[in-house]
């Protein structure tokens, strides 16, 4: 089971970061999904894999670390936030000048260059 | 118990709201609202900063719940001073803003304004890593908001870099958090610098890389090169004030380093031994030589303040980087000039901006109010430089005595001052092009002269200079008060009983269980 959560944490932080490094805004944006998703399962295992262990201290003598849960909890709350703000700022980009690049515009610099 | 702690955090929280629900359609009662919470900010800030003066640490238990279980705020010499630093440049950007129009140009700006201070006031007080990552969450959402008010393409195309940059830091800034809680079982940072140092050495694979992780991290939000690349075109495209306000944005990676690295990470701890003087050392020098090289570079304006201001810096993060009472205390000294020049700069930025139409260091006929603007921007570009008599010269000095018998000594030396030597040229150039050679442009007598910007606009800027003129003459105080400030974190035992060992809810059941 380490080795499963282990890997699937790798291949989505690979793809994730894969994704990043591309032009256009939305593969960036997908790939910064995946790599909060790899993220909070990270942060999920960062308490320790149980399994079917209750994440409150009861009689019983296992239990899961239930502090990773709330701390994943807020994570995935706020990751879920910053994509919508982050979605809704880079379709306003794209709808405005008609591109979605992510770098500053070519004709940017040109404008500068004709100027001086 | 004292409340007073985390009013910073709440006052802001409450008014942001009733700002939106309450004044939404009236832009008066939201200046008003907006003006008299700063105010009132800046009055409890100055209480927190005087009762923390004499170097007790303030603790403030959320619910009642004893540390390291619950979450707690605390308030000694260094929160609370950025607390007041924050408050102070608050109310001279706010007046400003509405001075000069800004926050009517799209909605919810003073809204956001109040979450923004918020989130800043809450990353200076925390004691406790995760809240950290919160309140950063927190103040990056609300500078989203603000990065793009009033719209405009190129705003929305750097408002992408910028939140996606700061997306990339928040998710590696959860990467370390991952890491410190599975080596040790806490995110309490009283909690975590005693049980850090409890580690074995041959068991601290990922304490290192969590340490690494976070140094990373609070680079991203200090603007250290090479992790720099969002700041020059977000404070550039920023509407003005909003880049007045980010100024202190840049320190709270730069507190954040300064909090983490002497209470959890501190210097004589085997585990990162090194990370200070191999990494941080270099890449601030880098930072402070490009950052001063990128002024001289740039075509326009406020290019040239963002520059600036990575430049400024990279002077921070050699101080810190020494990572000896001494440079930290120049370091806390050169923070709050820096960020009170590099406010005043953007402001007067957009005071160019506004009579001119645009920033590009091109000439052109004189502006509106020119022999103002000019005689601002020669005071805070004196500053910005470090050339004597104000403060960024004084902190200069304290940050190149501080410097004086370490191993990079003469590296540090030599990028110092001849990254100064190069911005005072930048800037020079600069200012003789907007403001000394407009005078040779003959005035098109056909074209409408722009309105020169209202008193309010200059009152603020005025403050601002005033505020550097203070920071000059009171020197010598504010560096006694800051050298205090580092002997403080640098002997965090008081810190750390204070956040441990004071009682809350449930403390015996706690104590039974941990012993």
């Amino acid at each position: 089971m380490e080795l499963l959560v282990a890997s699937a944490i790798g291949i989505l932080t690979a793809a994730g970061l894969y994704l990043v490094l591309r032009l256009r805004t939305f593969p960036v944006i997908m790939g910064m999904s995946l790599l909060t998703y790899a993220v909070n399962v990270f942060l999920f295992a960062s308490g320790r894999l149980t399994i079917g262990a209750p994440p409150i201290l009861t009689d019983a003598t296992t239990y899961t670390d239930p502090l990773p849960q709330a701390l994943v909890l807020t994570a995935i709350v706020i990751s879920f936030g910053m994509t919508a703000v982050v979605v809704m700022i880079a379709l306003g980009a794209y709808l405005g000048a008609d591109d979605d690049h992510v770098n500053d515009p070519a004709d940017a610099q040109d404008d500068l260059e004709d100027l001086t | 118990m004292s409340h007073w702690v985390i009013l910073p955090v709440v006052l802001p929280a409450i008014l942001a709201p009733f700002i939106v629900l309450a004044a939404r359609y009236h832009i008066g009662i939201q200046r008003v609202l907006s003006v008299a919470g700063v105010a009132t900010l800046i009055a409890i800030t100055a209480g927190l900063a005087w009762q923390a003066a004499d170097g007790t640490v303030t603790l403030y238990q959320l619910g009642d719940w004893a540390a390291p279980f619950g979450i707690v705020v605390v308030a000694d010499r260094l929160s609370t001073m950025m607390v007041l630093l924050t408050a102070v440049l608050a109310l001279f950007v706010l007046l400003y803003a509405i001075g000069s129009g800004w926050d009517a140009r799209g909605r919810h700006f003073h809204a956001l304004y109040q979450f923004q201070l918020m989130g800043i006031m809450g990353a200076f007080l925390t004691g406790d890593l995760f809240n950290l990552f919160v309140f950063f969450e927190v103040l990056l959402i609300a500078s989203y908001g603000l990065m793009i008010h009033a719209g405009g393409n190129a705003r929305l195309r750097a408002g992408v870099q910028y939140v996606l940059f700061n997306l990339l830091g928040s998710t590696l800034f959860l990467f370390a958090l991952g890491s410190l809680y599975a080596e040790t079982g806490t995110l309490n940072m009283a909690d975590l610098s005693q049980r850090v140092a409890l580690i074995a050495p041959e068991a601290t694979v990922g304490i290192r890389i969590a340490a690494v992780l976070l140094l990373l991290v609070f680079g991203i939000k200090a603007a250290v090169v090479p992790l720099h690349f969002w700041l020059p075109s977000s404070y550039a495209e920023a509407p003005a004030p909003v880049a007045a306000l980010f100024a202190i944005m840049t320190k709270v990676g730069a507190y954040a380093i300064i909090r983490v690295y002497t209470l959890v990470f501190p210097p004589d701890l085997s585990v990162t031994e090194g990370l200070h003087g191999l990494w941080l050392l270099p890449a601030a020098l880098v930072s402070l030589a490009i950052g001063m090289v990128g002024v001289l570079a740039a075509k326009k304006l406020d290019r040239l303040v963002a520059f600036s201001v990575i430049g400024s810096m990279g002077m921070v993060m050699v101080a810190i980087a020494l990572f000896s009472p001494l440079g930290i205390a120049a370091a806390l000294y050169y923070i709050i000039h820096s960020t009170l020049a590099a406010a005043t700069l953007f402001l007067i930025t957009d005071l160019v901006r506004a009579s001119r139409g645009n920033l590009q260091l091109t000439v052109t006929p004189p502006i509106a109010g020119a022999a103002l603007t000019a005689g601002l921007f020669f005071v805070a570009a004196i500053a910005m430089t470090g050339l004597p008599p104000l403060s960024g010269f004084v902190g200069k000095l304290l940050i190149l005595d501080a410097a004086f018998d370490t191993p990079l000594a003469v590296w540090t030396w030599a990028i110092i001052l001849s990254a100064s030597l190069i911005s005072v040229i930048g800037f020079a150039r600069a200012g003789s092009i907007v403001f000394w050679k407009a005078q040779s442009v003959e005035i098109d007598p056909e074209a409408e002269p722009a309105p020169a910007p209202s008193p309010l606009s200059y009152a603020a800027v005025g403050g601002l200079v005033l505020m550097l003129i203070l920071l000059t003459v009171f020197a010598g105080q504010v560096h006694r008060y800051t050298t205090t400030m580092a002997a403080q974190l640098f002997a965090p035992d008081v810190y750390i009983s204070t956040v441990l060992d004071t009682p809350g809810k449930l403390s015996d059941a706690t104590d039974k269980e941990d012993h």
